[in-house]
């Protein structure tokens, strides 16, 4: 027999669950379409109903153009050639507009107006993405949390490739499409702006990703640890003695000396996340336009240490150098 | 089931280590403690060093003293001034050097230069090319020798040989060429990037960062000031050139980044080390052999295709140039630092004025370079 808790949910196969009826005005359901036992193994075993609507169905589309400009430029890019496609698929790019276009539009399509193109469906694929997870949530009654979580994350994307280069004056500021591509602006970025690693915004960013892993990590361990006392009726146990809930609660006394609630726990966990591109955005947007040279400002900040100097004089400074 | 998952947990984990590279490794701290300035190595896969041929025979004083070339043989327009004795010592180990007899060189020897019926002629195009690189060593050697100092001392004999980039091949190995220029559509467009190519390290970084760099002199710098000023305008893509450029330097030295710098902020001079005050006059060094003596030979380089010997231009059809790895070949101090120059005194080209540590001032030569011009 293999491990079992209370947890662990029996793949029943019977009649397939249709969900709640839905409200006026709400688009037909797809499905259900039956039960896979594979994810049955990771969630839920039943597959649908999915509910696409118009959003979703026009997200949907707009991502999918998105996607083809930016795939079908990377295809261009080795003569339409489809094996140099999947070898070189983790160096190839649709890159935005050389600086001399500034932050204009009418950018010809071979020298990024196809980056522009790409940009702006993706970005209607996500934000109509966002107002489906909205009206759902709605719909179900709840309240927007995943909604508003996603928003944070939007920001950062759209600092990225949209508010910052408008500030800057300059398409060429923004990200190019491509694996490697966009680690290589990454890297050039920090090098260029004097190391982001100086930046309070980015330190900010990555303690709440760092912290959000924290504490998923306590928290699922939690849970899991004290699901043999069906720890996940947390809410109905919460006043009760003896149950997982105040076990889950005692462990974290003991050990912390102090404990999260079954609440604050998931409002802590909701704050870290949308902290993390909260305060990474910020960080970005304040970059080139607000300070040029994060180490630099940092060290006249009292932020970051000077290191002792090495005694190394720049030789373009010394009279009669060569250029 | 059950043994298909135990081969898949052992297998899995060992094929993402594969591409690991096991062992120790050499490690030499170069900086300030704690600021992770540290070279690490591994040995088995570290470049190595090449080694230094014997000279042709030994080079007495007598025979440096005797009659002058150019008393003895006609057309000698660089080495007119070695004696007789020095002069033969010296094109025995040029061939040695680049076209050794016995080779698969095609009229390896004296020939591949000479005509043999008339050693004087300057009928075959090698020989010009040849007298310009004769020049060219002498201004190196004269001229650059702040690239050469050891934490901004000159040091006595150090410099180069033809030896040091030919190796025993008519073109040196390591060489670069102005890549093709992007066509103006999307077909075959790589914007000067986005390929796994070996002038990068095969990062998706321009490949070609020579062009502007190390024939052009476009500025490196692109670090900014603290806060935004009218200067700081260098872009995203040209601090992707210009880390291309030192992706290419890093390899072609086999050195990581803090070999000359300090990586919490790389445009820092004062917080460098001083190699990057050697690799600074290193850059204006090649600049200065790519434009006033490779690219300077200009139509003596034979067309693509029309060459006695092979082609000696790139597919853009400038001339084959120096990059640092043409040299360097993957060793920081190519050759491992050995002083081959007290062996060839007529490489060294004339004495420059005693040149004064902080102040070293060689200037970029004209095309027309007598032997050398004194460092001002």
């Amino acid at each position: 027999m293999a491990y079992q808790n209370i947890f662990t949910q029996v793949q029943l196969r019977g009649e397939l669950e249709p969900g709640v009826p839905l409200g006026p005005n709400n688009d037909p359901r797809f499905g259900p379409f039956g039960t896979s036992w594979l994810m049955g193994k990771l969630g839920g075993a039943q597959i649908g109903p999915v509910y696409l609507g118009k959003l979703g169905l026009a997200s949907l589309f707009a991502g999918f153009i998105a996607l083809e400009i930016i795939g079908f430029n990377m295809l261009a890019s080795v003569n339409w050639d489809p094996i140099q496609f999947v070898r070189q698929f983790f160096w190839l790019a649709l890159e935005p507009p050389p600086a001399k276009y500034g932050f204009t539009v009418n950018v010809p399509l071979e020298e990024g107006g196809w980056w522009i193109a790409a940009g702006f469906f993706l970005t209607a694929s996500i934000l109509l993405w966002w107002a489906r997870t909205y009206v759902r949530a709605k719909e179900l009654g709840m309240g927007t949390h995943v909604a508003w979580a996603f928003a944070s994350a939007i920001w950062l994307y759209l600092v990225l490739g949209f508010i910052r280069p408008l500030m800057m004056g300059s398409w060429a500021e923004a990200v190019p499409f491509g694996i490697f591509p966009h680690l290589d602006w990454t890297a050039a970025f920090s090098i260029r702006y004097g190391n982001l690693f100086y930046n309070p915004f980015h330190a900010l960013s990555i303690a709440f990703l760092y912290g959000s892993t924290l504490l998923f990590a306590m928290h699922g361990a939690t849970i899991l640890a004290v699901g043999r006392y069906g720890g996940e009726r947390e809410i109905e146990q919460i006043t009760d003695r003896g149950t997982a809930s105040e076990r889950a609660a005692l462990f974290w006394r003991w050990t912390m000396g102090w404990n999260a609630t079954m609440e604050s726990i998931h409002r802590w966990a909701w704050w870290f996340a949308v902290l993390t591109t909260l305060t990474g955005g910020i960080g970005i947007l304040l970059t080139g336009t607000v300070v040029d040279n994060w180490y630099l400002w940092a060290v006249q900040h009292g932020f970051a240490l000077e290191y002792p100097a090495t005694g190394v004089v720049d030789p373009a400074t010394l009279p009669g150098a060569p250029q | 089931m059950k043994t298909l998952t135990k081969v898949f947990a052992i297998a899995l984990p060992a094929l993402l280590l594969a591409g690991c590279e096991l062992g120790s490794k050499e490690q030499q701290q170069t900086g300030y403690r704690g600021t992770g300035m540290v070279q690490i190595a591994d040995p088995d896969t570290k470049a190595q060093v090449g080694e230094v041929p014997a000279p042709p025979y030994e080079l007495t004083p007598e025979m440096i003293n005797g009659d002058r070339a150019k008393t003895a043989y006609q057309n000698v327009q660089v080495l007119g001034d070695v004696s007789v004795d020095e002069f033969n010592y010296t094109m025995l180990a040029m061939t040695a050097w680049i076209a050794p007899d016995g080779s698969n060189v095609k009229d390896a020897g004296c020939t591949y230069c000479h005509n043999p019926e008339n050693m004087a002629s300057d009928e075959k195009y090698t020989k010009v090319v040849a007298r310009k690189m004769l020049q060219m060593t002498q201004n190196i050697n004269a001229n650059w020798k702040p690239h050469f100092a050891q934490a901004g001392v000159p040091q006595e004999n150090a410099g180069v040989t033809c030896w040091t980039c030919h190796r025993g091949n008519p073109v040196p190995v390591n060489n670069w060429s102005t890549a093709v220029p992007d066509p103006g559509k999307i077909a075959g467009n790589k914007r000067g990037g986005n390929t796994p190519a070996p002038s990068v390290a095969y990062a998706s970084l321009n490949y070609d960062p020579f062009s502007d760099y190390l024939a052009g002199k476009e500025s490196i710098r692109v670090g900014g000031k603290a806060f935004p000023t009218a200067a700081s305008n260098a872009s995203i893509q040209s601090t992707e050139k210009t880390y291309g450029l030192m992706m290419h330097m890093s390899q072609g030295l086999g050195v990581n980044c803090q070999f000359c710098h300090n990586s919490n902020n790389f445009a820092k001079w004062t917080d460098s080390t001083p190699k990057r005050v050697n690799a600074w006059y290193g850059i204006r060094m090649v600049r200065d052999i790519n434009n006033n003596y490779i690219t300077a030979l200009g139509d003596v380089w034979p067309a693509n295709g029309k060459g006695i010997y092979g082609n000696r231009r790139g597919p853009h059809g400038d001339p084959l140039k120096v990059n640092c790895a043409t040299c360097h070949q993957g060793v920081n101090k190519p050759l491992g630092g050995a002083k081959m120059l007290k062996d060839y005194p007529g490489l060294k080209g004339a004495a420059p004025a005693p040149v004064v540590a902080a102040t070293p001032a060689p200037a970029e030569t004209a095309a027309v370079a007598a032997p050398a011009k004194p460092a001002a």
